[in-house]
């Protein structure tokens, strides 16, 4: 495009009036609106996050200052020890991890046989069955959530922690059958085609050649059930009640309703319960995105 | 379906097609046990308990409708029916924007974009509970974070979670932090749409608007439909941070659905009630299930459309 910007000297003498220099000018401009709103986002989307560190390392009384004190001049580590001091934080952290560890690995063994089953053998019914899963991703907690209390009260397992574990080892849920299928889909069969050639039955082919092949999607199955297990908050609250077995989420809870006036000592408690989940997402990022843009897939 | 496995001879046909479904039904068998243990009979057991009156020590006794009733009659239940609707008709559109806002910006293909990508979700994937008390701290009335800001703009500060007429706002506020979860659908699917779309839309001198109203959004209009109801199926059953945060109150402005059904069963264990308002929730969300089936037709377009919605997707 070019702007009648007369003769070749003009347009060397003042480059900035031509059309390439305006041109730049807006990509220039436009970039650092770009990077402008995504600082903007960023800062507004970890602020709270500095703020929860920030309050947990305050004096008692010292978070109650006006206007915010965004650097502190002393740092409380001891808040924390107050923290393990006046509640039973190992006990809770402890039935956490239980839940979550072995809720996750039922859901592994009993999700990816499932999805096996959805994704490569060829049985009456199973199409049917598929639809089926996908519908129970619809149903609200609320609808199955009382006569589920009651026959884990019918089994005596109220005020315990195996209702929230036994479930996840038939099947793990749908959102995570659904993600393990649509991974195995995409694996070529010529391996498990060689292999049924050589004898092996299909067990062995799940095990020794689907299963080994599947990290990635058995990666994200493992964040998003961790994920889950670890902040879950109300099937703790329907199924436990005394102090040991308390999971950090509800021990969090009883914690701070105790300190309500004090958030130095809450807040310290919820960093401690958010550091393993970090952890955890800086070390499998791309698992979460990459489970994520499949279970897009789920609702259609 | 795309299973290829490989015919099996046909002497032997009859006995193996019988072990192929056999080795089937095995592999689903745990999923199948869960099924009917943890879905399907609770259902069937819900269903029964709602026309009962059942407070876990004496049997259930069978009353009829009358939980159903007594719910038509019931102000407090139409206040929460109230409450969240409002919650959910203000608050998921908020969400769906400020997640394809940030996708949009991701999308721009910039320097660092998984590191501002993990600076958006990682308040999605914080523990709720511990989110909760962080924002109930944030907006503390004297010295929360939101105020200092608000005093900072020259306003009033703002008692976000004690004036009846605004903790519905600070609650969507709250959910507005996590939204990872869509955000990252939403990349995933303008990351799909084909760069040549926007090329060709560029020569023909459309600008930034047009391209977004005329490519993006009929582009990715089947995630945004699925994120507005599963968005809305998910706000139906907002239960945490209300019991946390406000406990329903001040004077039930954050009496939510869920929460009131809690109440009555877990409190008051009146189980068969608790029931019956179990299954008005399940038959408002098959009610969107049911809209979301009759006006994809219409207005989504699916690039391999089968009803011929095509081009006029962008309506």
């Amino acid at each position: 495009m070019k702007v009648g910007l007369g003769t070749r000297e003009v347009e060397v003498r003042r480059p900035f009036l031509s059309a390439a220099w305006w041109d730049r000018q807006r990509k220039v401009l436009r970039l650092a609106l770009i990077y402008g709103a995504l600082t903007l986002g960023a800062i507004v989307s970890l602020v709270p996050l500095y703020w929860l560190v920030l309050t947990s390392l305050r004096p008692t009384g010292g978070e109650f200052t006006y206007p915010p004190q965004w650097i502190p001049s002393s740092l409380h580590f001891e808040n924390y020890a107050y923290v393990f001091d006046r509640a039973p934080f190992l006990t809770y952290t402890r039935n956490s991890v239980f839940v979550t560890v072995v809720a996750t690995i039922g859901t592994l063994i009993s999700g990816s046989l499932a999805a096996y089953a959805f994704a490569r053998l060829r049985f009456i019914g199973r199409d049917v069955w598929f639809a089926v899963m996908l519908s129970t991703l619809m149903l609200p907690y609320a609808v199955t959530m009382i006569p589920e209390f009651l026959l884990f009260r019918i089994l005596g397992w109220l005020d315990s922690l195996w209702p929230l574990v036994v479930p996840y080892w038939f099947g793990g849920g749908a959102f995570n059958i659904f993600l393990m299928r649509q991974f195995f889909l995409t694996l070529p069969t010529e391996m498990e085609d060689a292999a049924r050639v050589d004898g092996a039955g299909p067990f062995r082919i799940y095990l020794q050649i689907v299963m080994p092949l599947s990290g990635p999607a058995l990666a994200s199955v493992v964040v998003f059930s961790f994920i889950h297990h670890w902040n879950d908050f109300l099937a703790p609250l329907i199924y436990t009640n005394s102090p040991g077995q308390r999971t950090l989420a509800l021990g969090l809870r009883y914690f701070a309703d105790e300190q309500i006036t004090q958030f130095n000592y809450t807040m310290a408690a919820s960093t401690l319960m958010l550091v393993p989940v970090l952890i955890l997402f800086f070390v499998a990022n791309r698992y979460f995105v990459r489970g994520i843009a499949t279970s897009g897939l789920a609702g259609r | 379906m795309a299973v290829a496995s490989p015919l099996p001879g046909s002497v032997r046909r009859r006995r193996i097609r019988w072990r192929e479904h056999a080795v089937g039904y095995a592999f689903l068998a745990p999923w199948l046990v869960g099924f009917f243990a943890f879905v399907a009979g609770p259902m069937a057991a819900s269903a029964l308990l709602a026309f009962t009156d059942y407070n876990v020590i004496l049997p259930p006794r069978w009353v009829g409708l009358s939980n159903f009733q007594a719910l038509a009659q019931d102000q407090r239940f139409y206040l929460s029916l109230y409450n969240t609707a409002y919650y959910t008709f203000l608050g998921v559109p908020a969400q769906l924007a400020v997640a394809l806002a940030l996708a949009l910006l991701l999308n721009t293909r910039v320097r660092f974009a998984d590191a501002f990508r993990s600076a958006y979700y990682i308040p999605t994937v914080a523990p709720v509970v511990a989110s909760i008390y962080l924002w109930v701290w944030m907006f503390n009335y004297d010295y929360g974070l939101i105020n200092a800001l608000v005093r900072l703009i020259g306003l009033a500060p703002v008692q976000w979670l004690w004036d009846p007429q605004v903790t519905k706002i600070s609650i969507i506020i709250f959910s507005l932090t996590r939204v990872g979860t869509q955000m990252i659908i939403f990349l995933a699917g303008l990351q799909g749409v084909p760069d040549e779309l926007y090329e060709s839309a560029a020569i023909d001198g459309a600008n930034g608007w047009q391209r977004f109203r005329s490519i993006t959004v009929p582009m990715i209009s089947p995630l945004l439909f699925l994120n507005l109801v599963l968005g809305i199926i998910s706000s139906f059953q907002v239960f945490t941070v209300a019991y946390i945060a406000t406990k329903g109150g001040p004077v039930d402005s954050t009496l939510f659905y869920v929460l009131y059904l809690y109440h009555h069963g877990f409190q008051n264990f009146r189980m068969g009630f608790a029931s019956a308002m179990a299954w008005i929730l399940f038959a408002i969300i098959m009610l969107f299930k049911i809209v979301q089936f009759r006006m994809s037709r219409y207005w989504v377009y699916y690039e391999s459309g089968t009803s011929g919605a095509g081009p006029r997707a962008s309506r």
